[in-house]
Formats: structure tokens, sequence, C-alpha cells
């Protein structure tokens, strides 16, 4: 779960990592009074979304697709700069190289009070897969494309390992500073910040923690100007707060209401839907789509305790895609019997109103049945038995087969 | 033969009052493993029945273990409770039997959880962790075998080839591929799509070359992480028979994550593109169409003068 700049700077206020002051805000009348509030003659009007590089994304219409603003986050000098900017930003769809071409619309502003700043560095905290324990990742090279210096200059990149259990200790932060090049009161401050940004990561489940830039201002401290913070879903048990900053209109929406449905879907841009049981094998589906020359038109896994209910409900989301030329279905039977599949196939087909061609692949458990059950029904639909065959059927119904 | 188990292998099941635990222990017995007891907290002193057979229910792992002389232990119960259960018995396997074997079948174990079981586990060099989130392990005998997991027996046959995957239901296709092409299998193990996770790629190559009847390996990745990269560079120059690997996810985009929680493509890396060429640079044979695994299995073992062409 990801959440927004102004809610991950709340925590680390919380946790004692130091931020400038800055107020939430959803209107331009909040953005100037929280102008007005801050004092600080300089404030940044910063984009609210769920994505990153927005620093150097664009602002269009909703509607005309116009640009409006250039950059979602603004360095205000006057309160007639932030009023131009809050209008300009709110209401608006932010372009960025993460969200796509699409965009995503802000809701949410935040403005911050200015920075004196003496230097931009990088900082991060993320679960290493690779030697399977934390790391905290810190670059002199603030405030630009980590993927870049990650790329071009992997020396300019330091890394500390640690362990959940011992925290971040004096030593590894300390020389995390001496390898940003801090000294004196900026190292104390930097390794003060760093061991607390560890407590927090382990205490609050996060996946990630990314500031980018964390600056050196100019009384020697280090302050967090960016701040992404992102949680282990698989610890929602433990945080019931989550709920309460979870903003859902950043997810997208057809993908919430699937999981609620105890689907696995993710929106793609083909033409041919799948509905598979199991992660891998819904992938291998997708693979073996685009082999034969087609275009995968989602990711559906509908877990290992699907029903009737669930599968009728992944029908109605594959088909609410306007783009869908036909479906594939995937079921290697294990716990999930193909006959129960079979049956649900036929429910959901009527219930849908199902019109564009339908192959199913059955392997596994009660697979002939399963075939039976469809071959002996009136539903229009092509039954094979291996994965090869799934994805040339499939295909070759919607005349998309390569040579 | 087989890798870590085989048919003589005593099995405890954490979580066997539970409706999962109690519905795949019945699976597991009807298969031919030995299932000698089970684990449910505050349950101590009943039994649960499983087919032909009362099985005694412990309140604790150390309690079970000395009674029945497992050595091995299969785990069922709600991803919140995982952890401990993993490190429970990862600790009386160690200090009672001076090792065993763990299988972890839970998804959606917190991250943190599993870095912190891993740590742990790592001190225990004789105590072996497979999954979580995975489907778990089997070996085909002659009449039935051992299966530790969920996976349907019934496709399984005793053969020559291993298999390994971070997949479930994708590894019941590389098991059905390989009987197509006239191959049954030593040992499956499902390793799981978790991030963080017990045994790994590597783990398991090094026990196939080591097993006299594993001839070929047949190794199924995904996207996420560099696993794969590292066990081609691994086998490489230590895994001396025919193997094959195919990566799931060639067609997934970048930063979405595809049901598994570690299947994910971040910040450009994780590709099934630098998987598969991994594993060409390695010489494994790849198929790159999931379809065709059987076939590039078939071409391997020609190739290895295994099979006649």
């Amino acid at each position: 779960m990801n959440i927004h700049e102004y809610q991950a700077k709340a925590m680390f206020r919380e946790s004692g990592v130091r931020v400038q002051q800055g107020e939430h805000c959803t209107t331009v009348e909040q953005a100037l009074s929280a102008y007005d509030s801050l004092g600080s003659e300089i404030v940044a009007v910063k984009s609210q979304i769920h994505a990153g590089g927005r620093g150097k994304g664009n602002l269009y219409c909703p509607n005309s697709g116009d640009l409006i603003l250039e950059g979602g986050v603004k360095v205000a000098f006057s309160r007639e700069e932030v009023e131009e900017y809050a209008s300009k930003i709110l209401g608006h769809k932010l372009v960025t190289k993460q969200t796509g071409p699409s965009g995503k619309m802000v809701s949410n502003l935040y403005v911050e009070s200015g920075c004196d700043i003496a230097h931009e560095f990088y900082l991060a905290l993320l679960i290493d897969r690779e030697t399977e324990s934390l790391l905290m990742m810190g670059s002199t090279e603030g405030g630009v494309d980590i993927e870049e210096v990650a790329e071009k200059t992997p020396e300019a990149i330091h890394k500390e390992w640690f362990q959940p259990s011992m925290g971040l200790d004096e030593e590894k932060a300390g020389s995390m500073a001496d390898s940003l090049g801090l000294k004196g009161p900026s190292r104390d401050s930097f390794v003060e910040m760093a061991g607390r940004l560890a407590s927090m990561f382990v205490d609050k489940d996060c996946s990630m923690i990314e500031i980018n830039p964390l600056v050196l201002s100019g009384d020697g401290t280090m302050v967090a100007l960016d701040a992404k913070v992102s949680f282990d879903d698989n610890a929602s048990f433990r945080h019931p707060w989550w709920h309460e900053i979870r903003d859902i209109s950043e997810e997208s929406e057809v993908e919430v209401r699937a999981h609620e449905q105890g689907l696995s879907y993710v929106d793609l841009d083909g033409n041919i839907g799948c509905l598979v049981n199991g992660a891998g094998l819904a992938m291998a589906t997708m693979d073996v789509i685009k082999m034969y020359g087609g275009e995968p038109a989602n990711f559906l896994d509908i877990g290992g305790g699907a029903d009737s209910e669930s599968i009728t409900a992944a029908f109605g989301i594959i088909l609410e895609d306007p783009s869908i030329e036909g479906i594939l279905v995937n079921i290697f039977g294990g716990i999930i019997r193909c006959d129960m599949v079979a049956r649900s196939i036929i429910e959901a087909s009527k219930e849908t109103g199902l019109e564009v061609p339908l192959v199913v692949r059955f392997s596994g458990t009660n697979h002939e049945e399963g075939r039976i059950v469809l071959d002996e029904s009136d539903l229009d639909v092509v039954t094979v038995s291996t994965l090869g065959a799934a994805g040339e059927a499939i295909v070759g119904a919607i005349g998309g087969l390569l040579e | 033969m087989s890798i870590w188990i085989n048919e003589e292998t005593k099995v405890l099941v954490q979580g066997i009052t539970g409706s999962q635990g109690t519905f795949h222990s019945t699976r597991m017995v009807e298969y031919g493993t030995d299932i000698v007891g089970g684990v449910t907290p505050g349950k101590g002193g009943s039994t649960v029945t499983l087919p032909g057979r009362d099985v005694p229910v412990f309140d604790s792992m150390s309690e079970a273990i000395s009674d029945t002389g497992a050595t091995a232990s299969v785990i069922y119960v709600p991803a919140r409770f995982a952890a401990p259960a993993i490190i429970e018995a990862a600790d009386a396997f160690h200090e009672i039997n001076g090792g065993g074997l763990i299988i972890c079948i839970t998804e959606g174990i917190p991250t943190l959880d599993m870095v912190r079981v891993v740590a742990h586990i790592e001190q225990k060099d004789d105590v072996r962790l497979i999954g979580p989130n995975c489907p778990g392990i089997i070996s085909p005998g002659e009449e039935g075998g051992c299966k530790i997991g969920i996976m349907p027996g019934y496709i399984h046959s005793k053969g020559r080839i291993g298999i390994i995957s971070k997949s479930g239901t994708l590894t019941y296709e590389a098991v059905a591929q390989t009987m197509s092409v006239g191959e049954g299998q030593t040992t499956c193990v499902g390793i799981g799509g978790d991030p963080v996770n017990g045994t790994g790629f590597i783990d398991c190559l090094a026990a196939f070359e080591d097993d006299p009847d594993t001839e070929a390996v047949v190794m199924i990745g995904e996207i996420g992480g560099t696993a794969e990269e590292e066990a081609a560079e691994w086998a490489k120059s230590n895994f001396s028979k025919p193997l094959v690997g195919f990566v799931a996810g060639a067609t997934a985009p970048p930063g979405k994550r595809m049901g598994h929680a570690g299947a994910i493509i971040s910040g450009g890396k994780g590709t099934a593109e630098e998987k598969f060429t991994a594993f060409e640079e390695a010489g494994i044979h790849i198929a790159r169409d999931p379809s065709k695994i059987g076939d590039a299995l078939l071409e391997a073992l020609v190739e290895a003068g295994l099979r006649e062409p």
C-alpha cells in the first residue's frame, strides 16, 4: 500500500525525523490559508499523487487535454504564485514518467515551507531480496533519478545492511554518514535520523521508505524534503490504522474490486482476457498468448479458494474491458475441481451475456468431467487439454495467429 | 531415490485441526505420506482421524517430535501465526533431532517476519525451510510416495527428472509436460513466490546434483528478484546434468505485482528477458514458450544421450 507524501511526512514528524512545516490542502482557499499560516515567504506547492517523477511531470486539462502547467512541484515566491499554482494543479491531470500517458487526477496538495539547501542527498530503506535483510541505500547524488545514478555511477550509491531484530546501529549509520561526506553536527544529525527511520520501517511494516532529496539544510541538520513510504500489505493485520490513511482513489478501481472478490487482477493493454488459477500459471498463460501472436488483456488469478460466485465476478470484470475480443480460461485443477469451474463458466456466461469466443483448457482434478459439462451445455466453447493448444485456439479464434 | 524426503519420512502437521490442515492431511495420507501427528496449541491430547489411522495432536512441536520421532513438518497455520510456527519447529528439530525439514504452505506472511525467520534459521544450518507460499514437496514412489503439501498427487509419477519452481499450478503444468514426453520425477520442490523465503534454486540444484537418480532438472522461475540469475551463474560451474529453464512473466508490465508478493519488475530489474539471457549464458536449455517445457526437456535429454532422438 502506498501513501501520499503529506501522510508520510506526518509519520516522519511523529518518529522524530525532521521535515519542514507544511499543510495538506484540497482547495485553492486552503492553499492560501496554509501560505498565510506557514509564515514562510517561499513555499513549495506539491501535487500529491501515488507516483514518482512529480517534479518533472506536467499538468493537463482532463477535458481538453491542454497543457496547464509544467512541473507538478512548484516553488512559489508569493501569495499570488501559490494561488496560481494551486489552481493549475488541483483538478488537473498530472502525467509523469511513472503514471503512464493517462496521468492521474490531482485532488490533494501539500504546501510546505521553503528550505535553505546546502546539499541534496538520496536515502532509501528497503528489503533486500538478495541478502534477505534490510538495506539502507544512500547517495550524494540527491534530487535526481536514482535509477540513472545506479546505472551510470553505481559507485556513488552506498549500502548498509541490517537485521530488523537488531535495528540500524550507530556504527552502520555513522559509516553511511561518512560515505556521504557528512561531518560534525551534520553527521550526528544523520545518524540520529537514520536510526529513527530504521525503527519506523520495522515498527510500521514498511516495504520501502525513499527520501529524494534528503537535504543538508543551512543550519547543518538533515531534513527530509520528500517522502515516499509504502507498506507491506501482508502485515495489514498488525496495522488496522492503515485503512484510515489509504487513498483508494489512487488505486485502480477494478483491481480493488477484484481483490474484494478474492481475485488477483492486473489490467493490461491487449484484447484476450485470461482467467487462470495460480499466479505463475496466469503469467505463463499471458506469455503463451503472446507466443501465438496475441496480446493478453489482463492478468487474473482466481486463487485456490475460487467458487462459482468469484468466477462469475471474474468474467464480469474481464468483460468490462471494451477491448476484449476473446477469453481464455486455463485451469490446472488441484484443490479446485474442473467440473465446478465448468458449471461456474456456464452460469457466468449466462449472467454476463458472453458474446466473444471462449476457449477453455482443463487439466488436473476432474478435467474430463469438466470438459463433458461444457461439451454437453449449449455454450459456444472450444475445449482443449494442453497449454499450447489453448494459446493457439484463442489467438486463432480472433484471427491473430502468427504465420 | 529423491531429495530431502522419501516414503519413510515421518511428518507432523502444524495446524492439523484447522480445515486446511485436516483436508490436506487426508490427501497426504491417501498418497502414502506417513503423517504421524499434528500440533495445535491448546488441543494437545486429542486425535485427528485420517484415512486408516488416528493421529495424536500435541500442544507443542517439542512434544510432537519427541513422541513421534518425526523429521519433517508441514505448516498450514494462518499467516499471522506462521512465522512463530516456523521458528518453533526449527528450534524443536534442532534441539531434539539435530535438524529437520519444515515446509510452510501459508501464503501472505509479512516480509519482515520472513526476514526474521530466515535470519533465525541461518543460525541452525541443520534445519531446512521450504516456502512459504508454496505447494510443498513431493517424491513419487512405486505406488503413491511422499507428498508434503497441497499438490494433486496423481499427476506425478516416479522417474528421473527433478523439478524446482516458484509457482504452484505452473509446477503442475511442468509436471504434466514432463509426463507428456514420457518422463517421471524424482522430487518436485515448490520454493514459493515470496520475496524472502527458505530453500532457493541453488540449494535444490545442489541436492539434485548429488542425487544419483536425478538425471535432469527443470527449473521454473518468474519475474522479480535475481534468484534465477544467481542459480544460472552457480549452475555454470557446479551443475553437470541437463538443465531446462522457463521464466514466467515475459509479458508482465513493470512495477505491477503479478499475484505473488515477489513477482514484480522493480526499477527495471527482475525481467524475464534478463533471466532467460542468464539461463542461455549458463548453457541452460530454455523454453521461451511455456507450452514447450516438455519439448525442451526432451531435447536436453537427447542431447545428453539420455534418450533416443
